[in-house]
């Protein structure tokens, strides 16, 4: 197992409270796995793609484990993290301009960083990899403004996993990306694992059409807790937990007329996590709910790799 | 209702605006009332050039858009425009301001357009368009943007919309910031106004979003059309290979992007492979009833500007 996760739960302060992001999280990652992080704004799904990295300033760890290769992360002390950073853990952020230095050109900003990791240049990988991905090493001497948004996004990517990195965690890379970018920097992921850069990788998206493209399984989250996890294909063709059922019907294909078929939402909002409610938190919403929602229902594997937290779900 | 007749935007560009940058090309298409029109495009492709143009937010540079015969340019009242015309963007957040409550767009409205209208008849017209919108008027009246999704902010600025009882609505990109539950209906509301008999310039870079509420798509890049037609035909059998790529890049849930690989080879130039007599649009050919498709950029069509195609058709 590369990455366990036990009981992990991170909390956002705010005036009126503790927001209960990640409300005991539970799963592990085996080696060479792209797991694919799906679920819809303030699910607690970058929450918890960030917690395993970096605790910002408003996140507290309440409690729960992340081990990785066997080693526990200390991910609620800022300082200690610091020695995993990039070489154990690695991340891509969504917005590649952001995490680029617009003053330095991209080859000395690459030297810098890898100075500050105590790591020596390796100019002829850094040329290997830079080519891997479809770019000339020309781009070490521009600057990051030169670039499209897909060559930054790809720049990122490189510079994240130079140091080979255990876990890879890619926070919503690709949605600032138009269609046909986004379709070669999804493939570009699955091949840093492919070619053993990476060991294993979560891929936190909105998007389920798009990770299922790359992931080989996929979590969807719900209100703070996991929902359903499963190989990729079982979960978009056979879903059982009946959240990721509506999700995924009311998702309109290329090709989907509203005449031929119209599609239906998910009626209601998710519950407020300042004080969510006992139980499970998609009862209020879902068609099937009965009595016994009114208790967790556990994570449990209904077949084999498949979990999923609902009562009615074999 | 709405017509685009040759429409270009030119922006000056550089230090001290010495070149010049063509974000929209000799674009011509129109929208009818009941009618919804796809405007896809990706990133730098004119569609929101466009959208803004409609709405008179940017002056065009050539070429004419006209509403029901009159040049949009030529108005004398854009305020008696815009009661017809109106635009719903990207981000509802932006929309609103912080500081008050969120019905105070309402209440705009009312003041700027229908002074006259007493309290409680406001009122009720408010609660017919919210619930028009599928939003519980208890629930969203009286309170703060930050206190409502987004979902819920963007259908209060449709409702907003067709409070004035318009009759052509710019969507630009409004569906990009919701979530997948709630996108979905969003795109049913459209497609219940359009069965109203509202007209709607529906500007999206989704293609699954475009087919599954239009009747119409008009494919852009780099501020030209590459094809346009009856959304059906688009999809079932896109001409242009710019058309093909865009549609084999989208993410979909049955098929694998590995198993659609096959190689399409070869394929004419829907422009100038078609016979000169298809040529019936400027720079567009006719290859199906209502389905143009523009030149692939193939060997004829290199040498060629657009002029050129313009004067043989």
């Amino acid at each position: 197992m590369s990455l366990t996760v036990t009981g992990l739960r991170v909390h956002y302060r705010t005036l009126r409270g503790d927001v209960k992001a990640l409300d005991g999280v539970t799963f592990s990652v085996a080696d060479g796995e792209i797991m694919g992080l799906a679920g819809e704004s303030g699910s607690g799904k970058s929450t918890l793609g960030k917690s395993l990295i970096r605790l910002d300033g408003r996140m507290r760890h309440v409690g729960g484990t992340v081990e990785l290769d066997g080693v526990t992360l200390p991910i609620g002390d800022d300082a200690a993290m610091n020695a995993h950073r990039f070489r154990e853990v690695s991340l891509v952020p969504q917005y590649a301009m952001s995490a680029l230095n617009p003053t330095r050109r991209i080859g000395r900003m690459v030297s810098e960083l890898l100075a500050s990791r105590g790591a020596g240049p390796e100019t002829a990988e850094l040329e290997r990899r830079l080519e891997l991905v479809g770019l000339s090493r020309d781009v070490l001497d521009r600057y990051p403004g030169e670039l499209s948004g897909g060559m930054r996004q790809r720049v990122v990517m490189v510079i994240s996993t130079l140091l080979d990195p255990s876990l890879l965690i890619a926070d919503e890379v690709t949605s600032a990306l138009d269609v046909s970018t986004q379709r070669a920097v999804a493939r570009t992921l699955r091949e840093f694992r492919d070619r053993g850069l990476v060991k294993s990788m979560i891929v936190v998206t909105h998007d389920i059409a798009l990770v299922h493209q790359i992931a080989d399984t996929i979590t969807v989250m719900y209100a703070g807790r996991l929902a359903e996890k499963a190989p990729a294909e079982a979960l978009v063709t056979a879903p059982r937990h009946p959240y990721t059922r509506m999700l995924i019907s009311s998702l309109p294909e290329a090709g989907v007329r509203h005449e031929d078929r119209r599609l239906a939402g998910i009626p209601g909002a998710p519950p407020s996590l300042l004080d969510p409610p006992a139980g499970c938190r998609f009862r209020d919403r879902c068609p099937l709910a009965f009595a016994r929602c009114a208790e967790q229902p556990p994570f449990a594997e209904v077949a084999p790799g498949h979990h999923v937290a609902c009562w009615k779900a074999e | 209702m709405l017509r685009l007749d040759d429409v270009s935007k030119v922006y000056r560009a550089g230090a001290f605006g010495g070149r010049e940058l063509r974000a929209v090309s000799g674009v011509s298409f129109d929208v009818n009332a009941g009618e919804v029109v796809s405007l896809i495009g990706e990133s730098g492709s004119g569609k929101s050039t466009l959208g803004r143009m409609i709405l008179r937010l940017t002056p065009v540079s050539s070429g004419a858009i006209t509403f029901d015969g009159t040049d949009i340019r030529a108005l004398r009242s854009p305020k008696a425009y815009y009661r017809q015309v109106q635009g719903v963007f990207q981000d509802p957040f932006s929309c609103y301001n912080p500081v008050f409550k969120a019905d105070r767009v309402f209440a705009m409205i009312k003041d700027e357009y229908f002074p006259r209208v007493a309290a409680a008849e406001w009122r009720e017209r408010v609660e017919g368009a919210l619930r028009g919108v599928r939003l519980d008027p208890g629930q969203v009246l009286g309170r703060y943007p930050h206190q409502l999704s987004g979902g819920q902010l963007q259908r209060m600025l449709i409702a907003r919309a067709v409070l004035l009882d318009i009759r052509l609505l710019v969507a630009d990109e409004i569906i990009s910031m919701l979530d997948a539950s709630t996108r979905i209906d969003v795109l049913n509301l459209l497609a219940d106004l359009r069965a109203g008999g509202l007209g709607i310039l529906f500007v999206t870079h989704d293609l699954s979003l475009g087919t599954y509420v239009s009747d119409r798509t008009v494919v852009l890049r780099h501020g030209s059309v590459v094809e346009t037609g009856p959304t059906d035909l688009v999809f079932a059998n896109p001409l242009h290979p710019y058309t093909r790529s865009l549609l084999a890049a989208v993410p979909r849930l049955h098929a694998r992007w590995d198993e659609e690989e096959a190689d399409p080879g070869e394929t004419p130039c829907p422009y100038h492979g078609s016979p000169e007599g298809a040529r019936t649009r400027p720079g567009l050919a006719e290859a199906e009833p209502g389905h143009f498709a523009a030149c692939s950029g193939c060997a004829e069509g290199a040498g060629a500007p657009r002029k050129l195609a313009k004067e043989k058709a």
